[in-house]
This record gives structure tokens, C-alpha cells and sequence, in this order.
């Protein structure tokens, strides 16, 4: 595998070099894209990582759909591309309208920062389709607004569709269906909370990210 | 015409305030055992230019949908003053 991922920075992005760390582990080529741009050059798939896009000024994710390169981002996961939403990344991809709800503040009002038991609900996404329904990964979250909700009906559309990708074993932040991932209607969108690349080494505890991260950089 | 526009940003039913909730739980070590539902929204001002009022209301309303809240989890309330004379010259409406 040898696939050119583009990275996309915004000003507040934090989590883009963990990123580019853990799939270059697996053999990928990461390339920074700063949000100014407005083309994603020959990238094959594309992250937006974690942090905190434009400062989470006016809501988490809400600013970053303005960005230059976010129509670049729309247009090739319109075409069938790839694209991961990590943490904030989830959080642009929802305001962004290229997935599904919103996410909230955690019903327990605190920001969490633990390891978290996963259990993967479809494979038919991008991130998931070289697991097993039901395999269990053990991944961190790191997150306030991690709370997932979406309104009656689009919850029915979504198991309709098996778009729900990944659900916490045990709910931390009071997500709605216990949803810790869901997928656009093709699959080729994903947003999660869980951070992957945080468990991309044995050094960090667990290497479960990098299941989700090599089924995303498989070739399609 | 200008306008001074006040968006009131609130929550969804069935969607969590902390702040709120934390407010709420404070007030009474204030002594103020009589308040019940507390909650912290978001206020957005700004002044518009329109041909009238109900084009202004019109416009902010997209601005709504589509920047100044989310309709998955916030609600908004727009309240419109005409501003005339000095306050439009000056924009600053108060």
C-alpha cells in the first residue's frame, strides 16, 4: 500500500501529525493540506483530524465548512472518495452535511479523556470493511462535545441503511444508540469520537487503531 | 432600511445545557431555592441592511440554517428593530 493521503489542517488542528504518524506506519504518504487551499492534488483518501478547527468558535466544526479546501473535500466524497473525520473532524463532516446529526456536549457535562471498549456495528464502511460485526477494539476518546444525537427518523434511515459503524460498549458521553461512528449513506464517509491514531503503537496501549486505519487505506 | 437584529440561540428539547444545569445547581447556595429551569443560550447581534422587514427576517433566517445555529440541536428566536436617525448613521443601535 503505498496510497497519498491528504491531511487537511485548519488553524486549531491538533492531532494532524499523530495522524500522519500512524498511517505512515502503515505504509500510506500523509500530505498536509492547509484549509486555505482549494485542491486536494492526487490525493487518494483524505483525513481531517482532530483539535480544535478555527478555535470551535460559534460551535464545534461550524466555521470550518468555509474553508477553501472543504468543497474539494465535498466533491471527492461526492465521487466515491475516501474521507475520515477524526474527534473535530466528525464534528466538521456533521456541520459540513456530509454525515448525518450533530454532536453535544457529554451527558456527564465533563470532557473525557479515557480508553474506550468499541464494538464494530457495520462493515460496510470504508473504516470498518476489514473487521467482523461485532469485533471489540479498545481505542482512547478525547472530547466535550462528543455527545452523538440525530432526530427520530434519521436514526430509523440510519440502521435502515446500516450506516452505524462503531458503538461504545459501555456509553461514556450518553451518545444516542451508544453511537461512537457513523458512516454516510455509501460508506465512503466516516466520522467517529475515538481517536485511531492514539492507539497506533504498543507504547500507547493499544494497537486497535490501526485496524480501522489500514481498512481505511485499503485500496477500494 | 437598517435594522437591528437580535438572534436568541437556545437548545433543542431533549438537548443538554451543562452550563444551565451547573448555574442551576448553584443559585441555591445563593439562598435562591425557587429556580427551576435555567438555561444559558447564545445571543447574536448584528445589524442589516434590507428592503424592508420582512426581507431582513427573510435573511437572517438563511443565515440561520445554514451558519448561526445548528437545527439538529439549537433553536433561534429573531427579534428586528428599524434603526432611524442617529442610530442608523451610527450602526450602533443602543
Amino acid at each position: 500500500m503505498a496510497r497519498r493521503v491528504a491531511v487537511v489542517v485548519f488553524p486549531g488542528t491538533n492531532c494532524e501529525l499523530d495522524v500522519a504518524r500512524a498511517i505512515s506506519s502503515l505504509g500510506a504518504h500523509p500530505e498536509s493540506v492547509f484549509h486555505l487551499e482549494d485542491s486536494l492534488g492526487s490525493a487518494e483518501a483524505v483525513i481531517i483530524p482532530g483539535g480544535f478547527a478555527h478555535g470551535d468558535y460559534l460551535r464545534t466544526g461550524a466555521l470550518a465548512q468555509f474553508s477553501p479546501i472543504m468543497e474539494s473535500v465535498s466533491a471527492f466524497a461526492a465521487a466515491g472518495g475516501p474521507v475520515l473525520g477524526i474527534c473535530n473532524g466528525f464534528q466538521i463532516l456533521t456541520e459540513t452535511g456530509l454525515l448525518p446529526g450533530a454532536l453535544q456536549k457529554n451527558a456527564g457535562l465533563k470532557f473525557l479523556c479515557a480508553s474506550v471498549g468499541l464494538s464494530v456495528a457495520s462493515n460496510r464502511s470504508v473504516l470498518t470493511r476489514t473487521t467482523t460485526v461485532g469485533d471489540q477494539l479498545q481505542i482512547p476518546i478525547n472530547h466535550f462535545e462528543g455527545n452523538y444525537i440525530c432526530d427520530r427518523e434519521t436514526l430509523a434511515q440510519m440502521k435502515a441503511n446500516d450506516q452505524i459503524v462503531l458503538r461504545y460498549t459501555d456509553n461514556p458521553n450518553g451518545s444516542l444508540d451508544d453511537i461512537a461512528g457513523v458512516s454516510n449513506e455509501a460508506g465512503n464517509v466516516v466520522g467517529l469520537m475515538p481517536h485511531p491514531e492514539r492507539a497506533s503503537a504498543e507504547i500507547l496501549g493499544s494497537v486497535d487503531g490501526l485496524v480501522l486505519l489500514e481498512s481505511f487505506l485499503a485500496p477500494l | 432600511m437598517k435594522f437591528l437584529a437580535r438572534v436568541e440561540v437556545g437548545h433543542q428539547a431533549g438537548i443538554l445545557d451543562p452550563q444551565g444545569a451547573t448555574v442551576q445547581r448553584a443559585l441555591p447556595a445563593l439562598g435562591y431555592e425557587n429556580v427551576s429551569e435555567v438555561k444559558i443560550g447564545k445571543s447574536i447581534r448584528l445589524v442589516i441592511e434590507a428592503n424592508s422587514e420582512s426581507d431582513a427576517r427573510e435573511q437572517i433566517e438563511k443565515m440561520c440554517e445554514h451558519l448561526l445555529t445548528n437545527p439538529v440541536i439549537e433553536t433561534y428566536e429573531i427579534s428586528l428593530v428599524e434603526l432611524t436617525g442617529d442610530a442608523a448613521e451610527n450602526s450602533a443601535g443602543e
